[in-house]
């Protein structure tokens, strides 16, 4: 399947992919109305400490264990291979975060959480690759 | 290969999701006590509290069993012939077995109490059906008091609150989720959950009841409506045991999720197994634990050969915003050490062990907290990484460059 | 004291309602003119430091940034113009040479502008080069006088050294040090696959880089940086650097803090020294000299290599031209004083050399006169910034052209003129890492590639509308020029007809 891999040695630490995320996902079209003025809540996120800086999201494990620990069967992982939340089974209990080996879960400030799910409700390319300047983000099949 | 599956919890489903995912054409035969599809039992306070519908309960879709070819039992297993493989029924009947997987889970345990027949509504609350009819029994008008201050009880009063006009809950022990925490962090639970409605009193439990009042060890009284008790569980294995199954507090199994009974397996909250981070068997009832090891026993079952060899306890639970999540092992004194990180909204520990990552708690800052519990799970040697950034940070960047390129470039 | 303020070149237009705070701009520009407040959750603007490099503009997500030119200004001048008023100041404050980068930005003309191509009508029908054979291709070196038989009567065919492009551009020098590893990467590549080739300048050639040695020309320069035996085989052609046409008559200087490990290791000089190139060949002061190098070059590579030597195009450009092509030369590279550098004093870049399209048609009339054309290819550069320009140069007599500003605006210059900073923001002319990361070889490699296909097509289609098939027949065909608003003197230098005649 295709996934959204990042590739530390180009990455710039820019952190567009965080902004291209939130806009992605709030459903608006303009992206100024979309992120004026709030605090984004992405699903990738840049880790930096200044000398290294890379993308971290949601790798669609092969058996993800967040599915393993998922109190509500909110988690599940489609035909396609990707791992998708469904908001109205979700409890907030965390037990994802507390399971993923990446740190790739996060929430928003009501708590809910949010997850990448490689853009497919949100046209099936993934934003934050689209808007990565230094293709430091590709979306592509790697074998596995 | 005929499969008979005693339970019918997530263990049970992993468990056919793992024969399934070897064996699609043996018999499954499941054998249930609740009238109700798999269900995660977790939710019966998040349906209480009305954040999960019913419809959202299951585990699986409601085509599963019958995608599947699983046949369901509605009865309860009450004894195994280990030498004829028959399970016999509480009905009375027979089920032949080629492997058998016990997942029957736990039941509450209720100590004898005084008076306690005096009580018109009294509940335990393991079960979609206890939740039903606390649901049933709670109003705007009851004052509920819960026994036990133990996680069930408090997901109970959580669960509770907004329906019922008040929720007391007692514990003998002196402070709340007195088997997981400390005394400090147990009172910073404490008082998040006094700020959010509950009541406690603790230190102190009922003497004996008579009708709606509780009359508690330190000579108070308690008025009440509705009681539930929830003084922690058994496992379901007295079947098993009289089997002649080696059982400890629970089944004892090895990494392959095998009984000491040839072709027998077990998961879920019935089982004691190896916990790496604490180097002995013991039960972890957790969800997560029961998917895994589920799963295991089905793949193994088929033929199939998986192993569960980094089995942890992990939990990870919330009252109204507050997040607690622990895993693996808090030992302290010999060789392991702690290591304390206190911030203003939270507390973190982590436990140590011959430089690796056994354990940990954290109350508050629960962010991206799996970079520790893989860390505990995979026994990390932390010789290479900077233990002291990422438990100020959980991230990848302690981590060396390879890790991230097999992680974030890789398939895993 | 108060003269010591500039007046800041560039404004920094931020549309407040569109700044989302992702602080992007304040991220990636290396020269700190953007700064984020998080008392007053504003994004302020130093745009005393702003060079107008666009990065920030390119990168702000809801396009909030507009860089634009200081309206402040002082009282209008003819004669002083601004700019020369702040040089003076800057001269004033400092003492030093005023330093500028990439080509002359003044208003000289640009001949290319005045020369207009023809096209067949009626007779002498156009080819069109999607239905029909169209060679690009170019071999660059020495060519016989004569066909020449053996004794069995068969024809000879044995050339000296060539270069073989597919067409004809190539990637002009630009050393390691100067532009950054990720470029000259861009740049190998590219030149691989496109079948041209690219130029080490004199900065070395990186071990990683001697894979694309038959796509790579290796300059031996001043300084003698980098050269050693595996160099001088490494690549397809040797080019001797004389000049330079954006600094005619100087050496360079990479200043010490730019010759890193890498730089430093490549170009065989200690870690921090600065690298000087001296003015002249330190052993060449006559043609005669000249072909003692030319002639070294060749013995050391076992004469397989043909030889380039590399001249800026000044006056006398033609006689000069004449002295190479008998040195034994193969190949002679005008560079004409449009040419980019990563460094030049402005005095120098801005007033010194000649347009290439006046030298490289002097230069292609005399050895033509001279009978000698054939003695050498003839390559341009300095400003070929089009494919009609690449097609204007061949009509003038031109083998081929070395293209440089408009390949790294491919590869994302913004022309922003201050490479010596070495805080290029778009990873090309810099050495620091954080910086270099910026371009990614695949996206430069790519991009190069898309830019020379166009114009390869655009060649195709130029010449098939004049009717001719093959860049062969294009080469010094200036009857397919014409010239427009030029005197007669220009006319004649240029060797083409005015428009209409």
């Amino acid at each position: 399947m295709k996934r959204v891999y990042v590739h530390e040695e180009w990455c710039l630490g820019c952190h567009l992919c965080e902004y291209n995320c939130a806009f992605s996902n709030s459903g608006l079209t303009d992206m100024v109305k979309a992120l004026k003025s709030k605090k984004i809540t992405p699903r990738i996120h840049v880790e930096d400490d200044g000398r290294i800086h890379y993308a971290v999201s949601c790798r669609h494990c092969e058996d993800p264990l967040c599915i393993k620990g998922c109190i509500s069967g909110a988690l599940s992982k489609g035909a396609d291979g990707v791992v998708t939340i469904d908001h109205d089974k979700c409890v907030g209990c965390l037990s994802c975060m507390l399971l993923c080996p990446y740190g790739s879960i996060t929430t928003d400030e009501n708590e809910t959480v949010l997850k990448c799910e490689l853009c497919i409700k949100n046209g099936g390319i993934p934003k934050c690759v689209e808007g990565c300047p230094n293709r430091a983000i590709v979306f592509e099949e790697v074998e596995e | 290969m005929k499969y008979v599956i005693i339970g019918n919890g997530p263990a049970a489903v992993s468990c056919i999701d793992g024969i399934r995912s070897i064996d699609q054409k043996g018999d499954i035969t499941v054998i249930s006590k609740e009238a109700h599809r798999a269900y995660f039992r977790p939710l019966i306070s998040y349906y209480l509290e009305g954040k999960s519908k019913e419809k959202n309960i299951y585990c699986r879709a409601d085509d599963f069993y019958q995608k599947n070819h699983v046949e369901t039992v509605l009865s309860e297993a009450v004894a195994i012939d280990r030498d004829h493989k028959i399970v016999s029924l509480s009905g009375g009947e027979n089920i032949a077995y080629g492997r058998l997987c016990i997942c029957s889970g736990s039941s509450p345990f209720v100590p004898p109490m005084k008076g306690l027949n005096t009580v018109e509504k009294k509940f335990t609350f393991l079960t979609i059906d206890d939740s039903f009819a606390l649901e049933q029994a709670v109003n705007e008008n009851s004052r509920v008091l819960i026994i036990g201050a133990g996680l069930i009880g408090l997901k109970c009063a959580e669960g509770l609150r907004d329906r019922a006009k008040s929720v007391t809950v007692c514990d003998l022990a002196p402070r709340v989720l007195s088997s997981i925490l400390d005394d400090e962090c147990a009172s910073i639970v404490q008082q998040h959950l006094e700020k959010c409605g509950i009541q406690f009193s603790l230190s102190n439990t009922a003497e004996f009841f008579d009708g709606g009042t509780a009359h508690m060890m330190d000579g108070s009284v308690i008025d009440f409506d509705v009681l539930v008790l929830a003084l922690g569980v058994r496992p379901n294995i007295g079947f098993f045991k009289d089997a002649g199954g080696e059982c400890n507090r629970a089944i004892l199994v090895d990494n392959s999720m095998k009984t000491s009974i040839e072709d027998i397996y077990a998961a879920g909250d019935c089982v004691e197994q190896y916990d790496i981070s604490y180097g002995k068997k013991r039960i972890m009832a957790l969800l997560p634990n029961a998917n895994i090891g589920g799963f295991i026993a089905g793949v193994n079952m088929a033929g199939g050969s998986k192993a569960f060899d980094n089995a942890v306890p992990m939990n990870s639970i919330g009252f109204w915003g507050l997040h607690m999540m622990t895993a693996g092992t808090y030992a302290t004194g010999g060789d392991a050490k702690m290591i304390e990180e206190k911030s203003e909204k939270s507390i973190k520990r982590f436990f140590v062990r011959d430089n690796r990552l056994i354990g940990f708690i954290i109350i508050g800052d629960v962010k991206s907290a799996g970079i520790y519990t893989n860390l505990v799970r995979s026994q990390t040697d932390l010789s290479d990484l900077d233990l002291s950034a990422l438990i100020k940070n959980p991230n990848l960047l302690p981590f060396s460059e390879k890790y991230r390129r097999k992680t974030l470039r890789g398939v895993v | 004291m108060p003269v010591n303020y500039m007046l800041p070149e560039f404004e920094v237009e931020r549309s407040d309602y569109r700044c989302i705070r992702c602080r992007v701009c304040e991220r990636q520009c290396s020269n700190g003119v953007h700064r984020y407040d998080i008392d007053g959750d504003v994004i302020l603007s130093d745009e005393y430091k702003c060079v107008d490099c666009q990065r920030c503009v390119c990168l702000c997500p809801t396009h909030a940034l507009k860089i634009k030119k200081n309206e402040a200004s002082l009282r209008e001048n003819f004669n002083w113009k601004q700019n020369t008023i702040l040089e003076i100041y800057k001269q004033a404050n400092t003492g030093g040479v005023l330093l500028s980068s990439m080509g002359n930005p003044e208003p000289f003309p640009v001949y290319w502008d005045k020369i207009l191509i023809n096209a067949s009508q009626v007779t002498n029908p156009s080819i069109d080069p999607l239905r029909e054979p169209m060679e690009t291709r170019v071999f660059l070196g020495k060519k016989p006088h004569d066909i020449t038989r053996d004794e069995n009567g068969n024809i000879n065919t044995e050339l000296p050294p060539q270069i073989e492009l597919e067409l004809p551009v190539m990637f002009s020098a630009m050393s390691y040090g100067s532009i950054s590893y990720n470029a000259h990467k861009s740049l190998a590549t590219a030149a691989e696959a496109l079948g041209i080739c690219y130029n080490t300048g004199e900065g070395g050639l990186h071990e990683d880089f001697y894979q694309y040695g038959k796509n790579t020309i290796v300059q031996v320069a001043s300084g003698r940086f980098g050269v050693y035996k595996d160099y001088l085989e490494a690549g397809a052609a040797i080019e001797i650097k004389m000049g330079q046409g954006a600094k005619p008559g100087i050496g360079g200087h990479l200043p010490g803090a730019k010759v890193q490990a890498d730089v430093s290791k490549t170009r065989m000089i200690p870690e921090g020294s600065d690298a000087i190139s001296p003015a002249p060949h330190h052993d060449i002061y006559s043609i005669e000299d000249l072909r003692q190098l030319v002639f070294s070059l060749k013995e050391a590579t076992d004469y397989k290599k043909p030889v380039i030597v590399k001249v800026a195009a000044v006056h006398n450009i033609a006689a000069i031209a004449s002295g190479i092509a008998r040195s034994g030369a193969d190949i002679i590279a005008i560079d004409g004083f449009r040419g980019g550098t990563g460094a030049a004093p402005t005095r120098i870049r801005d007033n010194v050399g000649i347009p290439i399209e006046l030298a490289l048609a002097a230069v292609d009339k005399r050895l033509r006169d001279e009978g000698i054309r054939q003695n050498v290819s003839l390559v341009v550069g300095g400003s070929v910034r089009s494919a009609s320009d690449v097609v204007k140069a061949i009509a003038l007599g031109a083998d081929a052209c070395y293209i440089a500003t408009s390949a790294l605006l491919a590869l994302g210059c913004h022309l922003c003129r201050t490479c010596q900073s070495g805080k290029c923001n778009w990873g090309i002319a810099t050495q620091d890492p954080e910086l270099v990361k910026r371009l990614n070889p695949e996206t430069g490699k790519e991009r190069l590639i898309n830019l020379l296909t166009a114009w390869k097509h655009e060649i195709k289609e130029m010449m098939g509308l004049m009717g001719i098939n093959s860049i062969e027949a294009l080469r010094g065909n200036r009857l397919m020029l014409r010239g427009v608003g030029l005197n007669e003197k220009e006319l004649e230098i240029l060797g083409i007809s005015h428009a209409g005649e």
